[in-house]
């Protein structure tokens, strides 16, 4: 695993995938369709103005509320490259890692700003921000790493099928 | 060991399990809902080719019952032909109800099993006895496939439960209490147990309702030690033959909370947070333009029957909307039966057909922007029934109808006094 690289995206405590992406959408199938509504609740404007390996920093119980993977699918598609967050509601963190997204547990308040360009590295379990402060997360159990490594746990469902 | 622990150690195929162990576990139960076709994608990308256990797949179309668009329709015609080609036993169609109500109510949900479905509400099986949570839709692919998934197991925190109900209050009002004192991250990760003497009272609905909505605290699974009652409710269903776990005297519980139920008075959850408990008499007096009546969590008969017994002989206001959603076929027809659908509809209800309603704002009852909601179903979040202006109260059965009769939030002790 290497580095990632992205500008802070701020959001506060509690923030649930109805926000994240709302329920009227869930008959979407198309990943590019699913995309087009990330965070549309919480910040109609995000996918405009999301750019490629840009990072949600979150306080608390990130993703909490309902089982929807959508909520996973629309982050990835609208080109976050990594969630941080205090807590994680533990079926949005499951959803992550199953999809490759990575969703990294914060040791302690973000102290960051709306904009600054993050750097992630998730060996070395450190998050650099551009103003120089650095910050540590709780590493990824082996097992864990193992599906985020493999882009996932589709890919590594299905190289088991073909042995 | 922990009875959840014991569970998960046989699902494991080991002696014993400790909390923070990651253990792979067989999936006695494995429910999709008609929300999640890409539990479907997922399985194909991953190359499935068949399901591990026809018999142990279980499909709901309880969401979008009957569908409200070209697309959910077309999403249940693909289900449908997995289903067939799979020779899956158990597809519950538009006309069931919603899962964790038919699941139960269908003989599928026993002590001691692994439960797995698409739905964070799958903890309300735990007042079964069983280890049931909600997962992802990749992850169910992922237990169609290989028929385990792996889990972390959990700490447990338990919520020992005293005194008696008081008028006007229910078990909605007891879990509400429960989020204003452990928050929205209250047992993130964790299991929440319910015992107690109050918990013996509580009937097999109650029990549902405060293990339905323990996500809403974060928590992964629930549990309630099976009892006669539980033993009861399979027996009406032919069931006899399952394995009852129990926790061993020596367990050490992660938190201990005492809640006595007699001390609860009528609350609600206000915008935009379930957690954002407060009095109803708080709130006393606020309009309303919808009343809400069913869901996984508060749409069973008891439910209802507390809705009839504020509304009968009466009438809401014109203007205002009651919708009632019967959680299940099962529910519906003995609603009838009762005499209780009548005497609603006669107050100015609108009865849907079974399933989720407007609970999740797709369809049946969405919000408009400035609209107030008050809704016996679990979640306030912003734009989850409609229009993201819209305001979500959710309050028990009682407190719901009590605020229909009046179109404004009304405390249904007051209305209860009255007689009627
Ligand atoms: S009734 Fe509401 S909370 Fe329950 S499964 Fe349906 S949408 Fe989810």
């Amino acid at each position: 695993m290497g580095k990632l690289q992205g500008r802070a995206f701020i959001f506060k405590d509690n923030v649930d995938t109805d926000q994240i992406y709302p329920g009227r959408y869930l008959e979407l199938t198309d990943p590019k369709a699913i995309g087009a509504h990330a965070m549309e609740g919480a910040d109609p404007a995000f996918a405009a103005k999301v750019r490629p390996g840009d990072i949600i920093v979150a306080g608390r119980n990130f993703g909490c509320g309902s089982s929807r993977e959508h909520a996973v699918i629309t982050l990835k598609e609208a080109g976050v490259g990594a969630v941080l967050a205090l807590s994680f509601g533990r079926i949005f963190y499951r959803n992550a890692i199953n999809l490759g997204l990575p969703a990294i547990r914060l040791v302690d308040e973000p102290k960051l700003e709306e904009g600054d360009l993050l750097t992630i590295d998730l060996e070395g379990g450190t998050i650099t921000v551009s103003s120089g402060d650095v910050q540590s997360f709780v590493p990824f159990p082996p097992e864990i790493r193992e599906i985020i490594q493999g882009g996932g746990i589709i890919p590594l469902v299905k190289s088991e099928q073909q042995e | 060991m922990h009875a959840l622990e014991k569970i998960l150690a046989r699902a494991a195929g080991k002696a014993q399990v400790r909390a923070g162990e990651m253990v792979t576990a067989a999936v006695d139960l494995a429910e999709i809902n008609d929300l999640y076709l890409q539990v479907i994608q997922s399985f194909q990308a991953m190359g499935g080719k068949s399901v591990w256990d026809p018999d142990k797949v279980v499909f709901v179309f309880d969401h979008y019952s009957p569908p409200p668009t070209p697309k959910a329709a077309d999403n249940h015609r693909i289900m449908r032909e997995f289903a067939a080609a799979g020779g899956i036993t158990h597809l519950f169609d538009i006309n069931a109800g919603v899962c964790h109500q038919v699941m139960p109510e269908a003989g599928l949900v026993r002590p001691g099993m692994v439960l797995v479905a698409t739905d964070s509400h799958t903890t309300t099986h735990g007042a079964f006895g069983a280890f049931a949570t909600g997962v992802g839709a990749t992850d169910l692919a992922v237990a169609l496939i290989r028929g385990t998934l792996w889990f972390v197991v959990p700490e447990v925190v338990k919520i020992q439960l005293t005194g008696k109900l008081g008028p006007g209050t229910a078990a909605k009002d007891v879990v509400l209490g429960l989020l204003q004192r452990l928050r929205a991250d209250g047992a993130v990760y964790k299991a929440i147990e319910y015992a107690g003497p109050a918990l013996a009272d509580f009937s097999i609905a109650e029990r549902m309702v405060i293990c339905n909505m323990a996500v809403e605290m974060g928590a992964k699974t629930t549990y309630i030690q099976p009892d006669g009652k539980v033993r009861a409710y399979l027996a009406e269903r032919g069931i006899k033959d399952y394995p009852v776990y129990t926790t061993d005297p020596d367990y050490e519980y992660a938190e201990v909370h005492e809640f006595d139920v007699g001390e609860v008075e009528p609350l609600l959850a206000a915008p935009h947070s379930v957690d954002n408990v407060h009095p109803v008499g708080d709130y006393a007096g606020k309009a309303v333009n919808q009343a809400f009546i069913g869901t996984c969590t508060g749409g069973r008969l008891e439910d209802l029957e507390m809705a009839a017994k504020v509304l009968r002989g009466r009438k809401i206001p014109p203007g205002v909307r009651l919708v009632i959603t019967p959680a299940s076929k099962e529910v519906f027809l003995k609603a009838i039966e009762t005499g209780c659908i009548q005497g609603l509809v006669e107050a100015g209800a609108t009865v849907t057909s079974p399933g989720c309603g407007p609970c999740l704002g797709i369809h049946q009852g969405m919000l408009g922007p400035g609209e107030v909601c008050i809704t016996a179903s679990s979640r306030n979040f912003p734009g989850r029934m409609g229009s993201p202006q819209a305001e979500i109260y959710v309050a028990s059965p009682l407190t719901v109808a009590a605020s229909a009769l009046r179109g404004r939030i009304t405390d249904p002790r007051e209305v209860l006094e009255e007689g009627s």
